[in-house]
């Protein structure tokens, strides 16, 4: 019987994975600046990687990506504007200046890199560049 | 100008309390509230929601904010390092002021939900003319 995959089982399988990788210690050597903003997910993605970051309330202006080598750097500002004279009840978000780097395992294609910020979530697809590509030798 | 500050990760909060029938996991979003004499502004962080999937409702003085995450911009991804997890996200407030439920404001920008809430006008307060 075929069986098809429920919404609910990709949520919970992912929720899981994310949990079981907190402790991974993948980037531990090349990872820079941990516990700093923004938190970033990283995903197996084809060939190649792809960067996930929850960046709200930073517009597409506030944030500049740079990529060289094997290393991603992810700067900016994230701002709050509020009226004066209004009275303060609650304050929890956080604001300021960012600026991390990240390295990952692999030399990555600057030419094809791809970026989406939509609703506060930063997606950067990143492809291995073709000169670190591993090559098939043949015997001669 | 005062010199920005440098920015730390806020630890994601898991909402506690009573079962949900609906599976998944429901995350606190990070909440400013400022008051003016006109009304409430709350300001929250729902990183990933979408305008369609936000849901907000006031009943008997209790706002209620829902905000349901798509998972499919996940599909064929593999986690191999994560720092943070994603889900779905609620809170409620109890409102004290009486709110001009006709005239509610909401705007969603990247990822920020921001509500409007103006006083009903007999909750304003007033200003006194002396004669």
């Amino acid at each position: 019987m075929a069986r098809h995959p429920s919404p609910f089982d990709t949520m919970a399988r992912l929720q899981q994975a994310l949990d079981s990788y907190r402790t991974s210690p993948w980037l531990s050597a090349g990872l820079s600046g941990g516990g700093a903003f923004p938190p970033i997910n990283v995903f197996r993605k084809g060939e190649g990687f792809a960067l996930v970051a929850e960046i709200p309330g930073v517009g597409k202006d506030d944030i500049e990506i740079q990529v060289k080598g094997r290393s991603v750097r992810l700067s900016g500002n994230k701002a709050m504007a509020y009226p004066e004279g209004s009275a303060t009840h609650r304050r929890e978000r956080l604001a300021g200046r960012f600026d991390r780097a990240l390295s990952l395992p692999i030399e990555i294609d600057p030419d094809h890199v791809e970026a989406e910020l939509s609703d506060g979530v930063l997606t950067l697809s990143l492809n291995r560049a073709e000169r670190d590509r591993p090559r098939t030798i043949k015997v001669a | 100008m005062e010199e920005p500050q440098e920015l730390s990760v806020q630890e994601k909060k898991e909402t506690s309390g009573q079962e949900r029938p609906a599976p998944g996991r429901y995350f606190v979003p990070s909440t400013d509230a400022h008051e003016t004499e006109g009304g409430l502004t709350l300001v929250m962080e729902m990183p990933g929601v979408r305008r369609e999937n936000l849901e907000v409702t006031l009943e008997e003085g209790v706002l209620k904010v829902e905000g349901r995450l798509d998972f499919s911009r996940y599909d064929g991804l593999e986690p191999v390092y994560t720092e943070y997890n994603v889900g779905h996200y609620e809170r409620s407030f109890a409102l004290s002021e009486k709110v001009d439920q006709q005239n509610i404001g909401a705007t969603l920008e990247n990822g920020v939900l921001t509500l409007t809430l103006p006083k009903s006008p007999a909750a304003r307060p007033r200003r006194i003319d002396i004669s």
